[in-house]
């Protein structure tokens, strides 16, 4: 981006910023990405030591909220379960847009170890909600949580914010159209 | 106390309904009785002062092709022996008295045995799922269960 | 302290109206993926309902098509937080079906990181029950010195958290040279953070007060719904598995089994869960240091190894002391290289059904403290 370095130097740009407003606000959201607190299986420990000293997601600007609705995106980590499933899709469904997900380990991103006799597993978190990042491992290392969200912050960066919400209106119609048999409102939570 | 003498104790004590003891095979020896008659052998197994099995390990139920079985495994947390009780039950009709007045375990632990193989405990207050959703058809563990393609319109396989 | 009773509803003077609460699946204090259901009368709770079974990942399933070494993955997966634990039980049953002798290196090997890893999974649940608590730096501190015991088992296995290093006969590979330094080096980073923690976490008067007195478990009540490892000592019950039937090695060391005693507040409430767990993790120090002064550094670790797992027909029964409470697992071999069915006998699920029982007539927000004192894993309970 830059726009921080033409700051701390007085000389170059006098302190005017010349930037596209979608950059700005581009720069601003990726470097404030809110996460859903939300942990399912094995994935949420390592996680949980992302949070912590060692590696310290918060550097990045990356903090926990306990709401859906304060939140950006959502870490789904670990195996999500069919009993899960429809409540991962009322959390998604929750989240305000711009929503991101990024799947952790390979359980959310094709069922992992479970996919062949897993009669209560879901074989990859795409089919019910649309994936931004797929995180591989089985656990991720902490490593690659940090890649897998700085891929995300770069993605962001790079896109186009107006006229967006048509757009992501037109993709998610054509998403629930090829993946669901039965349309979303027949779908009942069962508690 | 050694499983023999357990089984000497349960066989002076309930003759017939202790069908045999079986220790040929590797691992573990176990004890087979009636199926109907878990419930007053646990109360016996629990309250007998030479025994006192107040532990219920596990409850497991297996699916052995042309029947079913049940496996009781209890322990003395007090006197630090165990014991292996096993019982049959038929495919058609699989119906177990429930243990559930004898250790408060088997509560959960024959719900799970319902829910995966799907053995009846007659006397269960509340026999329903509980790791599968409630309305899931079928148990999962038999060995000839085969998944449902669909479950509330997402693909399962 | 506080003299918290338990209050009869019986004899309240008002005219009460309940109503029902769902807490949960996603609930930052449900430790995974846990819903319950209480049904309050004010903020009184009159019941709880778990309804489990929102991680059931077929792993008993799975283990009837997998042949023997392939299902040591599945195992590490039951309860994530101490999977080196969990692939002990395990590997003894095939072990002692196959009536296999293990070289002492090897013996020692597998207690030194089964006591790491006990240390590592009280860490984390005395971190989380803080969190529980409204206690967010002990999680930092506890985890800033996990990541040295998962350096160790890293550099043994490979892996951070899933280990898959304890093979039937035998380890995946041999330790690395500096090892016992490295052991030495970590326990005395946990002795230090430990004395912290004494400080600033288990003696501090906000977290007795939220913690003593509330989800009082009677021993004999523990006993009868089969809670095992720091959940029934708490209650003052001294039943360890490492010192009632010693497997492995453990009979050569000499440590104490601690139990919940009622220095504040009662014997069985969420405090004394939590201090057992504390002091185990000085007792699991004592049980490495023995282990590495005595351990031989010479041998084979693979020498064991079966080329094809393939046990006679039989069934087995073989349990251990998790950090969490007896796990066991029953074997059922009929001959080939996959076991016909293999059943979990998990800590979780015992442990957690005792909650409706002793979360009842405490107030609601004692439930999420109880629930964190029995330290529950998810995946252990779904399976």
């Amino acid at each position: 981006m830059g726009i921080l370095n033409r700051l701390n130097d007085p000389t170059e740009g006098g302190g005017i910023v010349l930037a596209t407003v979608e950059d700005i606000l581009n720069w601003g959201r990726s470097k404030s990405d809110w996460y859903l607190q939300f942990g399912l299986a094995c994935c949420a420990i390592e996680f949980m030591a992302v949070n912590a000293a060692h590696y310290d997601l918060m550097r990045y600007g990356i903090i926990f909220r306990s709401s859906p609705r304060q939140a950006d995106f959502l870490f789904v980590t670990g195996t999500v379960t069919l009993k899960m499933a429809e409540r991962v899709k009322r959390l998604y469904e929750q989240l305000a847009e711009p929503r991101y997900v990024i799947a952790v380990g390979s359980c959310a991103a094709s069922g992992g170890p479970y996919w062949e006799h897993g009669y209560h597993v879901l074989k990859g978190l795409d089919q019910i909600i649309p994936v931004d990042v797929y995180i591989p491992g089985c656990p991720p290392r902490p490593e690659a949580f940090q890649e897998g969200m700085m891929k995300l912050q770069a993605m962001i960066n790079q896109e186009a914010i107006f006229n967006k919400r048509k757009r992501i209106a037109e993709e998610d119609a054509k998403f629930q159209n090829s993946n669901f048999t039965d349309s979303p409102s027949d779908i009942q939570i069962k508690m | 106390m050694q499983a023999k003498e357990i089984y000497e104790v349960l066989k002076t004590e309930f003759g017939d309904s202790i069908i045999s003891f079986n220790d040929t095979a590797a691992g573990d020896p176990f004890i087979e009785i009636q199926s109907d008659k878990i419930l007053e052998i646990g109360l016996f197994l629990r309250d007998n002062e030479s025994l006192l099995f107040d532990f219920l390990n596990s409850i497991t139920a297996m699916d052995l092709v042309d029947k079913l079985a049940a496996v009781y495994h209890i322990y003395s947390v007090s006197l630090n022996h165990r014991i292996v009780i096993k019982l049959f039950v038929p495919k058609d009709n699989p119906k177990v008295p429930t243990v559930e007045r004898c250790w408060r375990t088997a509560d959960w632990h024959e719900r799970e045995a319902w829910d995966l193989i799907g053995i009846e405990f007659v006397g269960h207050h509340n026999l329903i799922r509980i790791l599968c959703p409630y309305d899931w058809e079928g148990h999962p563990l038999r060995k000839d269960y085969t998944a449902p393609e669909f479950y509330h319109g997402i693909k399962v396989n | 302290m506080g003299d918290r009773k338990i209050v009869d509803l019986e004899y309240s003077p008002f005219e009460s109206d309940k109503f029902r609460v769902n807490i949960g699946p996603q609930h930052p204090s449900t430790h995974g993926v846990l819903r319950l259901e209480a049904e309050l009368d004010g903020e009184i709770i009159t019941e709880v309902i778990p309804h489990i079974g929102n991680l059931h990942r077929c792993m008993e399933k799975h283990c009837e098509f997998k042949t023997y070494p392939q299902i040591i993955p599945f195992v590490d997966r039951l309860d994530y937080c101490s999977a080196i634990n969990n692939e002990l039980p395990y590997v003894m049953g095939v072990e002692k079906l196959l009536g296999i002798e293990l070289s002492d290196k090897v013996e020692y090997i597998r207690v030194i990181l089964s006591e790491f890893n006990r240390i590592a999974n009280h860490q984390i649940a005395v971190a989380a029950f803080g969190l529980d608590t409204g206690a967010f730096t002990p999680f930092l501190y506890l985890f800033r010195d996990r990541e040295f015991i998962v350096k160790i088992l890293e550099h043994c296995s490979g892996a951070r958290l899933l280990y898959n290093y304890f093979w039937i006969g035998g380890l995946a590979r041999d330790i690395y040279p500096t090892f016992k330094e490295d052991c030495l080096d970590a326990i005395k980073r946990i002795r230090v953070t430990n004395a912290e923690i004494m400080d600033l976490l288990i003696n501090n008067k906000i977290f007795i007060v939220r913690t003593i007195n509330t989800g009082i478990l009677p021993g004999d009540v523990a006993i009868s719904y089969g809670c095992t490892g720091p959940v029934l000592r708490g209650s003052g019950v001294p039943f360890d598995l490492r010192k009632a039937q010693p497997y492995s090695i453990y009979d050569r060391f000499d440590f104490k089994v601690c139990v919940g005693t009622g220095e504040l507040g009662t014997i069985g409430d969420s405090w004394n869960r939590n201090i057992v767990r504390m002091n185990e993790m000085e007792e699991s120090c004592k049980i490495i240091e023995q282990a590495i002064a005595q351990m031989p550094m010479e041998g084979d670790v693979r020498e064991k190894v079966p080329k094809r797992v393939k046990p006679p027909k039989g069934e087995i029964y073989s349990c251990a002391e998790n950090p969490k409470g007896e796990l066991g697992f029953y074997i059922v071999s009929d001959g080939t290289d996959k076991p016909s069915r293999l059943k979990v006998r998990s800590t979780g699920f015992s442990n957690l059904s005792v909650l409706p029982d002793i979360s009842k007539g405490y107030m609601i927000a004692d439930l999420i403290v109880t629930l964190g004192s029995l330290d529950i894993v998810l995946g252990d309970v779904d399976r």
